[in-house]
């Protein structure tokens, strides 16, 4: 699997990270060697299978639509990087 | 104070008042004192720890109703939520996140009179197979302290391969709990997938993770599943099957008679990858076994190589959507010098995942990918349908499948052929497959290397079969 920077830079995007020219080299050669090993499944015959998705044998677990309180505004807060005491502050959305 | 291996023993000698839980606490504490080094625990919650022991006494003193953990000091893997108390996942993204609840496992257990003494570190979200990814500090094994103690769940072996607690929780995706156990010479056991509620359980991988226990009986891996398996509203893939006497069930291991079907691998046993004493000793482990009247043979297994490239492929398309909650935005790291949401998005996130994770995000992304999506992530699902459906139907004919836990003992650290990580993701390839299929499996020590460290066997059953698997595994350890 051939992986070139413009790839990458795609990829780097969908998952919101960040690679400078030195780690984005690093994260290539991993990306290729990893894919060529990935690749192994292609060998296998896989006309008419099944994906398999759920592991769980029960099928439409149900339960009631309660609305429920589980923790409180302070809580919810607690762990924020930057909060007013009502509010989760994030940096300005709309520049000017 | 004795090495006590078995709850049973510590709560025959409380009751006989020959020890109390303050004295054991105390005990416990001073072998984590000495044991430093190996960096098994990130917290020791040590006053809480005496308190709790306190109360515990007390309640003892007033021959009040005891909890079936009473005297059980646990250690807790650092994904699994305790309210109040600090979480991180080994990472430097949550390194100042205190959980709002405790996950039903711990809830479990607390009810039930055990004490937690602390938290331990694993590989950054569970993803390594020796403890060095965290964002805190290399794990040491105790036995060795230039080994790795495997991981992802490194800290909680170290923590119980110390004695510095009796029991620990791990969690268990492709073998955070049996590999890690191999090379510390406790005992891994990871439950059916669903068995035991995940809610509370910081997810890598949802469709693999499952709890499981590193003890030094089987005993009280039983016990320990007992009470912590079961249904709970807050897990949509959580089994509602009702949970077994599995404690009972192995009061008479040592005098029943029963001959088991124990399938095992060529394949997996002639695998170049497997060091030639680990063969040896599995293949003794299987004559005797064969020798005492069980049924053992070879079976054919013609997925061994597709099972470590399907395990990550599935596992990074499910890790890549997983860790996207860490954002910087409501909770974790947020980057200092962000000026707008993208940026501080990006910049939180690379400033604070570790190498191997963005790794695997990095992979996960790709092979959830418009374009590659087919060839990978759907491909893959199919593989895995194939491997469950084959292992499976294995079971009509053996009740068992026997395996080494690990190709290899111990490796040392800072290991280069390990900082390939294809070269790490392969040491996974006996544990992997029951997580792909979701049936349960414990790993037992069975030998030692001639280099000195510890390496266990592998028992894998089918779905919901935990009864006879840890009958089994017992009678391994007899």
């Amino acid at each position: 699997m051939d992986i070139n920077n413009e790839l990458i830079d795609k990829l780097a995007n969908l998952a919101k990270l960040n690679f400078d020219d030195t780690t984005k080299e690093a994260i290539r050669g991993d990306l290729e060697k990893a894919l060529t090993f990935f690749e192994k499944i292609s060998e296998l015959d896989t006309e008419n299978v099944e994906p398999l998705i759920y592991m769980n044998e029960e099928v439409n677990v149900f339960r009631k639509d309660e609305a429920k309180t589980l923790i409180s505004r302070a809580e919810g807060l607690k762990n924020a990087p930057l909060q007013d005491g009502e509010f989760i502050k994030v940096p300005k959305v709309i520049e000017q | 104070m004795q090495h006590y291996k078995n709850l049973k023993v510590i709560q025959r000698d409380l009751a006989a008042a020959k020890i109390t839980c303050a004295g054991l606490v105390d005990f416990y504490l001073s072998n984590i004192a000495q044991s430093q080094e190996t960096n098994a625990y990130l917290e020791v919650f040590e006053e809480e720890a005496r308190q709790k022991a306190k109360e515990l006494d007390q309640k003892i003193a007033n021959g009040e109703k005891l909890g079936r953990l009473h005297g059980m000091v646990i250690a807790i893997k650092d994904v699994i939520c305790y309210k109040n108390h600090k979480i991180s996942a080994s990472s430097n993204i949550l390194s100042n996140f205190e959980s709002l609840f405790s996950s039903t496992a711990v809830e479990r257990i607390l009810l039930e009179d055990a004490i937690i003494i602390g938290r331990t570190s694993c590989d950054e979200f569970a993803m390594g197979s020796t403890n060095e990814n965290s964002a805190f500090g290399v794990v040491r094994n105790f036995d060795n302290l230039d080994k790795v103690p495997g991981g992802s769940s490194g800290g909680s072996a170290v923590a119980v391969q110390a004695n510095t607690c009796l029991a620990a929780l791990g969690s268990d995706t492709g073998g955070s709990v049996r590999q890690p156990a191999s090379f510390c010479n406790v005992i891994g056991f990871k439950p059916t997938y669903g068995r035991i509620s995940r809610h509370g359980l910081i997810a890598y991988a949802s469709s693999f993770d499952q709890i499981g226990t590193l003890t030094q009986s089987v005993e009280d891996a039983a016990l320990l599943l007992e009470i912590m398996a079961g249904k709970d509203d807050f897990d949509g893939t959580n089994s509602s099957k009702s949970v077994p006497k599995y404690s009972e069930a192995l009061q008479e291991v040592s005098s029943d008679k029963e001959k088991k079907r124990i399938a095992y691998f060529k394949e997996a046993l002639e695998n170049e990858g497997l060091d030639a004493e680990i063969q040896q000793k599995t293949k003794e482990l299987l004559a005797k076994l064969q020798s005492e009247g069980h049924t053992v043979e070879a079976v054919s297994f013609p997925y061994l190589d597709y099972l470590v490239p399907t395990y990550y492929i599935l596992t990074t398309a499910e890790a890549s959507s997983n860790l996207s909650r860490y954002d910087g935005i409501h909770y974790g790291h947020r980057s200092k010098d962000a000026k707008n949401m993208e940026a501080t998005y990006r910049n939180s996130r690379t400033e604070a995942f570790g190498e191997e994770v963005k790794r695997r995000i990095m992979l996960g992304t790709f092979v959830l990918s418009s374009g590659y999506y087919d060839a990978y992530y759907s491909k893959a699902q199919k593989v895995r349908r194939l491997i469950h459906d084959y292992t499976r139907n294995i079971f009509k004919n053996f009740d068992f499948i026997l395996t080494p836990t690990t190709p290899t003992p111990a490796f040392d650290i800072g290991d280069k052929e390990y900082q390939d990580p294809v070269s790490m993701y392969l040491a996974d390839i006996y544990t992997v497959q029951a997580n792909l299929v979701g049936i349960p499996a414990v790993s037992v020590p069975l030998s030692h290397h001639s280099n000195g460290m510890s390496f266990g066997v592998q028992l894998m059953a089918d779905k919901f079969e935990e009864s006879e698997l840890l009958k089994f595994g017992k009678k391994l350890t007899l």
